[in-house]
């Protein structure tokens, strides 16, 4: 398994583009992503659980990647975060 | 049948009715099925609702832009929601009807959103409405309520803003709403779509096929009228047609007088769909474009992205030609219900435009930041409304450079923007050459300007008759102004209702003024009007 954290630095957070960003290059990676804020953690194929998550600037999460190719599916989570959050 | 409703867009329509089914049914509803039986006509559902949204999407791309279309591929990914499926299939595997199901789903969901502290993320409330409706609408066969077999005038209830901009326009001949009101947004986009709108009639099924006849400038519509009426109607119809075309001719060149006087026509929007109809009908730029829809109707400020997808688009609609955007004009009597302003004791000259700015300029450097960041995308100016001294611009200026200094610390790009400063008080215009010196140009509003010239109300109906744009002592300020302006080499703008009163064109232009600045529906003509003046008379 493989982990980073992310501290949030755009204005918006995980609002609604980020959030569908995030779910279909989520979806279309072989190894399941989880999304952690607090003691909340949820799939990162799951939409509306991430959008509810209520990540806003400033929150750090945790996010955390199983099974198939991990470390390209870490790259490619990595570089979703910088770009997009 | 004559029906007398309120009207809301001008132009003539003559064709058969069609009346939009209602949307639902409220309350408890039986399932049509057996839970299996139910479960199929759900996905069978979602998958027509799933359909519907990607054709959405597809249309906002070639119509609207990628922002717009981004919101129907969020809805898309709703409708694929594991956790809004699971909801809804256990509901109705337990016994409940899909519809209900859905609903309830829905609500569910959305008020999971509306308990976030973001306010970006409690938005999205709207959107899983949204996305449960139209599931619910595709379980009902209500789904193609907006597609048209020939063209019609539309009889309906209550249209989303969405589903106007799904219209096939030429096959709306003209619209009757039952409820939409003036400001709404749906309400300027029919104005955007030139489209002959009536309000305040109930549609009524037995219409649906009859040949009517709907005039959107008295708010009439009949319901097979009378040959007499029809043939009236057709004339009219008719007639606007012929000056629209004769019209047409002025669009695609610059108003000039006849003594060589190269006028200005500018429009004033209030939506970014208005700035595309602007190009359309030929303004030479967006003179007044008001903010003030941005929160009106809204529980949140817009955050600065969204104002930034917005003033784009207009600006991107205009194709390098200049949009003066306005910064708010909100407070006093104009106060949306997020602002923590005190309504004072007498509105008008209270907390608003540019005192309540400054006074939070939380909000304000929001709105210049987005200004700012959307600059690059075409030819943007600002200016400020409610001015009544030097003091205040100078302070605005200050905030817009340290604004412009955090964005270039942040490696956010900013664009050039003229400043310039509404004169709409007889302090700004008896002060025009101190403003002079600190703005780029003048926008005369006349409307503010008569207001408090007169010290009398405009909205007041006891002082019908008497309130007077045309008083010797408005027209004096405005002289002034224009006097001073040119004195400084500043462009001199008139954006209030004055500017489209054609009995006053002649008088403007001999003042001086640059540039006249009016309702996007005035430009063609008043730029037809300018071309007959000869200046020198």
């Amino acid at each position: 398994m493989k982990k980073f954290t992310y501290t949030v630095t755009r204005p918006n957070g995980l609002h609604g583009r980020p959030a569908a960003d995030l779910v279909t290059a989520a979806q279309a990676l072989d190894s399941t992503i989880t999304v952690g804020k607090g003691e909340r953690c949820v799939g990162a194929d799951r939409l509306m659980a991430l959008m509810t998550l209520g990540v806003a600037q400033g929150d750090t999460v945790t996010v955390t990647i199983e099974g198939g190719d991990e470390e390209r599916a870490l790259a490619a989570m990595q570089a979703y975060f910088a770009e997009h959050l | 049948m004559k029906l007398a409703g309120r009207p809301l867009c001008p132009g003539v329509a003559l064709g058969p009715i069609h009346v939009l089914p209602e949307a639902e049914k409220p309350g408890k509803n039986a399932p049509k099925g057996t839970p299996a039986e139910e479960l199929e006509r759900l996905e069978l559902g979602r998958q027509r609702a799933l359909d519907r949204v990607n054709g959405q999407q597809s249309a906002a791309l070639e119509k609207l832009g990628k922002e717009e279309a981004d919101i129907f591929r969020l809805h898309a990914l709703m409708l694929e929601d594991r956790d809004l499926l699971e909801t809804v299939r256990c509901a109705v595997r337990a016994g409940a009807c899909a519809e209900d199901s859905v609903r309830e789903a829905g609500e569910t969901f959305a008020a999971a959103f509306r308990a976030l502290e973001d306010p970006y993320l409690r938005e999205r409330a709207a959107d899983v409405e949204e996305v449960s409706r139209l599931w619910r609408e595709a379980l009902s066969g209500n789904l193609g309520r907006l597609e048209l077999g020939k063209p019609a005038i539309l009889c309906t209830g209550e249209i989303a803003p969405g589903e106007l901009i799904a219209l096939e326009r030429e096959k709306v001949l003209g619209l009757v709403v039952e409820r939409m009101a003036s400001d709404s947004h749906a309400a300027i986009l029919t104005r955007a779509m030139a489209l002959p709108t009536v309000v305040g009639l109930v549609p009524r099924m037995d219409w649906e096929g009859a040949f009517a006849a709907l005039d959107g400038e008295t708010g009439e519509l009949y319901v097979t009228p009378e040959e007499k009426v029809r043939d009236r109607l057709m004339e009219k119809a008719q007639a606007q047609r012929k000056i629209q075309t004769e019209l047409v001719a002025f669009r695609d060149r610059p108003a000039c007088t006849r003594d060589g006087r190269v006028v200005s026509v500018c429009a004033n929007i209030a939506a970014p769909e208005e700035a595309a109809l602007a190009r359309r009908e030929g303004a030479q730029g967006v003179g007044l474009f008001r903010t003030e829809f941005l929160c009106l109707n809204k529980e949140q400020c817009p955050g600065e992205e969204e104002q930034i997808a917005l003033y784009r688009r207009a600006l991107e609609a205009m194709e390098g030609r200049r949009v003066v955007i306005r910064t708010l004009d909100i407070g006093g009597d104009k106060c949306p219900p997020w602002l923590e302003a005190g309504r004072g004791e007498n509105p008008a000259l209270g907390l608003r435009g540019i005192r309540l700015s400054l006074k939070q300029p939380e909000l304000f450097r929001l709105q210049l930041r987005a200004i700012l960041r959307a600059a690059p995308y075409g030819k943007a100016a600002l200016m400020f409304p409610l001015v009544s001294s030097a003091q205040e611009v100078r302070a605005a200026r200050a905030l817009l450079e340290r604004c412009r200094a955090e964005l270039e610390a942040e490696g956010l790009p900013a664009g050039e923007v003229e400043v310039g400063v509404m004169i709409e008080t007889p302090a700004a215009a008896l002060m025009a050459g101190e403003l002079a010196k600190e703005a780029d140009f003048f926008s005369i509003g006349t409307n503010d300007l008569t207001q408090y010239t007169l010290a009398m109300d405009r909205q007041d109906p006891e002082l019908d008759g008497m309130y007077d744009p045309h008083h010797p002592a408005v027209l004096e300020l405005i002289r002034r102004t224009v006097e001073e302006g040119h004195r400084h080499g500043r462009r001199v703008a008139l954006c209030g209702q004055l500017g489209a009163d054609r009995s006053m064109t002649k008088t403007l232009l001999q003042m001086g003024v640059d540039e006249l600045s009016v309702p996007v529906g005035e430009v063609l003509e008043l730029k037809a009007h300018v071309s007959t003046l000869d200046l020198s008379e």
